[in-house]
């Protein structure tokens, strides 16, 4: 498979050093190894979602309990859960990391992906969340520490968008 | 209630159902909290509940600092306790949702069964409408049964409750008996504006709430080293 082991496992690991003890996600292939890393691992409780909302009102929970989370999921998946982070983590000022993979992007293969990519970014900016791009291993580690960093200290959402270049190898 | 009709709909009701002999609902919402409310005075009982007259009739009955009132979010306050009792399984969780809001989150009841954390009780209180915007009677009023869909998503604990006292021992069962358990309790679709209420809007500011529910929650873990 060519979702990047060693790019999803640099991602893990940031997240894991900062914290992070609960994953929410729902599945899509470019999040497979970090879903897999998740799950493999005693110490992080994976909840595997429904639908990408429900992962908000986790998150929120899990803050409350004292506890980071990281909601994963497609852009879609964004888009599906808008009304969760509005009234939800936004209304009531959770902070909220989400990795989302940016699918529908330049290099996009499948036709059904590309209207999701066209809007995601602009949705993101509606909602005045403040959005990173992660498109190299260069720059993994320091992106998501100082996205932590922000969403804690402003009790808001904070979006990372997994770009093509780092998360699919070339065949 | 009207327009519930045919074979379908009565013979699924247990024996003896909350329902007078002209077939309605004859528990009150806010009988049921009052029977429960001693039951959440333990600071390590959490409530989380849904908006409208759940969240206000409860707050009538004398706010907790280990209240949360999800004001919004519709369809959530279950995947938040879900969150808080996976996370903290020292405390017991209780989640007080409604017909509307379950209908919205359906798959949340799938991730309950899922992951079927033991200290979670997850009370629906039923009362076949959006009474909030206006009463629309929801698919419960035409047949759509939450115990079932429940059971059907893995639920390992289902109890219907029809009365107070009905609810009060549902629930000291599902606490005794280590095990996720969802009540569905039928109510009326009834709400009595409380003093000091405007409408579903209480005088505790939202994050006022959401605050003080965090720091209890963390006082909860003790003094720190």
């Amino acid at each position: 498979m060519p979702v990047s082991l060693d790019h999803s496992r640099l991602i893990y690991d940031a997240l894991k050093a900062h914290g992070v003890r609960l994953i929410s996600a729902l599945p899509e292939t470019w999040l497979v190894h970090l879903i897999r890393f998740a799950d493999e691992d005693p110490d992080t409780i994976l909840v595997r979602l429904a639908k990408e909302e429900e992962g908000v009102g986790i998150s929120m929970g899990a803050h409350f309990a004292g506890v980071r989370s990281a909601l994963l999921m497609q852009n879609h998946g964004f888009l599906a859960s808008v009304n969760g982070i509005v009234s939800g983590a936004q209304l009531f000022r959770v902070p909220l990391l989400m990795l989302i993979s940016a699918r529908g992007e330049l290099g996009e293969p499948d036709p059904w992906q590309t209207e999701g990519g066209l809007v995601t970014r602009h949705v993101l900016d509606a909602l005045r969340i403040p959005r990173e791009d992660l498109t190299s291993p260069d720059h993994v580690e320091d992106r998501i520490a100082k996205a932590h960093v922000l969403a804690y200290a402003s009790n808001r959402p904070v979006a990372l968008l997994l770009g093509r270049d780092l998360m699919w190898e070339a065949a | 209630m009207s327009g519930r009709g045919g074979a379908t709909g009565e013979g699924s009701r247990p024996a003896g159902g909350g329902r007078d002999p002209a077939g309605e609902i004859r528990m009150r919402r806010l009988a049921a909290l009052e029977a429960l409310y001693p039951r959440f005075e333990d600071e390590r009982t959490v409530v989380v509940t849904i908006m409208g007259a759940v969240a206000a009739e409860l707050q009538s009955l004398g706010h907790r600092p280990s209240f949360f009132y999800l004001q919004h979010a519709m369809g959530l306050a279950s995947s938040i306790g879900l969150g808080i009792a996976l996370c903290r399984p020292e405390l017991t969780v209780v989640v007080l949702d409604g017909d509307g809001s379950v209908l919205m989150n359906l798959g949340g009841l799938t991730t309950l069964g899922r992951y079927r954390p033991p200290n979670l009780v997850h009370i629906v209180f039923d009362n076949e409408s959006l009474l909030s915007v206006g009463g629309f009677p929801t698919a419960t009023a035409t047949g759509a049964d939450l115990a079932g869909i429940a059971a059907a998503a893995d639920v390992p604990r289902i109890e219907r409750a029809d009365t107070p006292e009905d609810v009060l021992a549902a629930f000291d069962r599902a606490t005794g008996s280590g095990e996720l358990t969802t009540i569905v309790a039928k109510v009326e679709a009834h709400y009595t504006v409380p003093a000091g209420a405007v409408g579903f809007v209480t005088p505790l500011g939202l994050l006022e709430n959401r605050f003080q529910f965090a720091r209890h929650l963390e006082t909860l873990k003790g003094p720190r080293p």
